[in-house]
């Protein structure tokens, strides 16, 4: 079966007539998930992300679930959430489209996000190329203040939250989450040793600090509308809800496709749905998650801790397989491959 | 004797960016996490930075103006020196690349009458390379100013640059707000 798109994170903001303002997010369901969110303890929606198998999108993969678990709750410091817009890993585009086009349905889940860690400050560390992006999250953000659903006293709960956009400078090392947290206290992007610095425990002003990338916040909101069971049925056990694969390079339809996580092979990806090189031309090797990943020849295996892993450079046909996903997760780092052509002969 | 723009002394910053400092650094629990913010306010305001800026920078968040240099001197979006009228930013990172973005590079030197890395004679144009900015499926993109221009083949770059040259006769230029699905929206 060919490789099929499951929106879920862009099924909104694709429609034609879909808007950023709050008045279309709201027509389109929005912040019902906060709603019930705040109708839960912190602690349970804490927990329903971690039942629904969400890991992160910034790179690593890491369960999200786990991560909100580790932030240091008994040092009596406020928490704070960072959310990392930075997207300067080349070949990434993915964060951009849910800022410019649906900004709301990130500020929901960083409302949720918020109540689930009770940080009482969230901070949008976006590109600072973003230009209008910041201005467009700092108009929703307003909109969102005025209706109650972000600020003070957040749908009657008697919880408030303030979330401020900060621009970064266009610099790379930013995305990284200490050197993120550095930049955001307004000195030089430099990352930190870990340890001691774990954001969970040691993060922005030396206080607990959960930094999770922008796309994961957009998830949150649907775990919440799904419930994490629900939710954890979408893509494959250990890797749950659908990836955005940013294809760049010279494929017939390069561009953004959202597809369950775990469901299609690099093959199927590249060529069902971008219709495979452009004309007289044939793959040579694509990069599969960004830059920082490890370049893969046509044919190649992926090597690594997962080495059975099928190769999906080529037009394999394989059935999507656990070992498979496993790649997916520990070696796609932001699942934006570049597909570099070579003509054929 | 005639002193050359670049030596004579700076502007005021304009009474709307003085006016918007105080509430940006509210917004922060510490303040010196306001430095990028601020910087990015002056920038937009006098198109560089100087050093009276740094200072009063400093003075807002509680800093030496030599932390706030540090900071000037890390990130590449700040700069120090005026640059053209029109800064233009090819991406030159792989997936951009592919589709072309050397090709375009050198026709836009020629169509822009300006080197890379460098300002054009007439003080029109700043032309740069620079590396990734998110865009990579729609390559070449070209970031000019505050719009993001996307599919920009190397066969276009003399139309590419005249509708650039348009702009600088455009007193609304960057005026008005966006409109979804332009290059101003996406910027
Ligand atoms: C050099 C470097 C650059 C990074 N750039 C980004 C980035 O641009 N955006 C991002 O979300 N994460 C980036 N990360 C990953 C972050 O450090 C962090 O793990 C991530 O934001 C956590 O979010 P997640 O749990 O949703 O994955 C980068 C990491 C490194 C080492
Ligand atoms: S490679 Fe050019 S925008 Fe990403």
């Amino acid at each position: 079966m060919p490789a099929v798109e499951r929106p879920l994170i862009y099924a909104n903001l694709r429609k034609p007539g879909y808007t950023v303002d709050l008045d279309c997010y709201l027509r389109h369901g929005g912040y019902e998930a906060l709603r019930k969110a705040v109708a839960l303890k912190p602690e349970d929606v804490c927990k329903e992300v971690e039942t629904s198998g969400l890991r992160g999108r910034g790179g690593a993969g890491f369960p999200t679930g786990m991560k909100w678990k580790f932030l240091d709750r008994k040092s009596g410091k406020p928490a704070y959430l960072v959310v990392n817009a930075d997207e300067s890993e080349p070949g990434t585009y993915k964060d951009r489209q849910i800022i410019y086009k649906d900004p709301h349905q990130m500020l929901e889940g960083i409302a949720i996000t918020a109540w689930a860690i009770q940080a009482k400050q969230a901070f949008i560390y976006i590109r600072g190329e973003f230009i209008h992006g910041a201005k467009i999250l700092e108009r929703a953000i307003a909109e969102a203040k005025a209706k109650g659903f972000l600020g003070q006293n957040i749908l009657g709960s008697g919880y408030s939250c303030e979330v401020v956009v900060h621009r970064g400078g266009g610099c790379y090392v930013c995305g990284e989450e200490t050197g993120l947290i550095e930049s955001l206290e307004g000195k030089r992007g430099y990352p930190r040793i870990k340890p001691p610095y774990f954001p969970a425990v040691l993060g922005l002003y030396n206080c607990p600090t959960i930094v999770n990338n922008a796309e994961p916040m957009a998830q949150v909101k649907h775990v919440l509308a799904f419930g994490g069971a629900e939710f954890a049925k979408i893509g494959i056990p250990g890797d749950s809800g659908t990836h955005i694969w940013g294809v760049s390079g010279l494929v017939k339809r390069p561009g953004l496709y959202e597809i369950e996580a775990g469901k299609a092979t690099f093959g199927e990806l590249l060529y069902d749905l971008c219709g495979g090189p452009l004309d007289g031309r044939k793959i040579k090797a694509i990069i599969p998650g960004g830059s920082s990943t490890k370049i893969l020849k046509v044919g190649e295996r992926f090597k690594g801790k997962l080495a059975n892993a099928p190769s999906s450079t080529g037009r394999s046909r394989h059935p999507p397989r656990l070992q498979q996903h496993r790649r997916v997760r520990h070696g796609l780092g932001t699942a934006a491959p570049s597909s570099s052509t070579t003509p054929s002969r | 004797m005639h002193e050359s723009p670049s030596s004579a002394p700076a502007r005021a910053l304009k009474p709307e960016t003085l006016a918007r400092a105080p509430g940006i650094v509210a917004q922060y629990p510490q303040k010196r996490s306001a430095t990028m913010p601020l910087l990015h306010l002056v920038q937009e305001d006098r198109g560089h930075i100087t050093k009276e800026d740094m200072h009063w920078v400093a003075e807002l968040v509680g800093v030496t103006p030599m932390q706030v240099l540090e900071v000037v001197t890390f990130y590449p979006m700040f700069r120090q020196h005026p640059i053209g009228r029109r800064h233009v930013r090819v991406c030159r990172t792989l997936s951009c690349a592919l589709r072309g973005s050397y090709a375009l590079m050198e026709n836009l030197e020629k169509s822009l009458n300006c080197p890379r890395g460098e300002t054009s004679p007439d003080g029109d144009f700043t032309l740069e390379f620079v590396e990734c900015i998110a865009d990579c499926g729609c390559g070449p993109v070209v970031h000019v100013d505050a719009s993001m221009h996307e599919n920009v083949r190397p066969e276009d770059a003399d139309k590419f640059a005249a509708q650039l040259k348009a702009t600088l006769k455009d007193p609304a230029y960057g005026q008005h707000p966006p409109v979804p699905g332009t290059p101003e929206w996406n910027g």
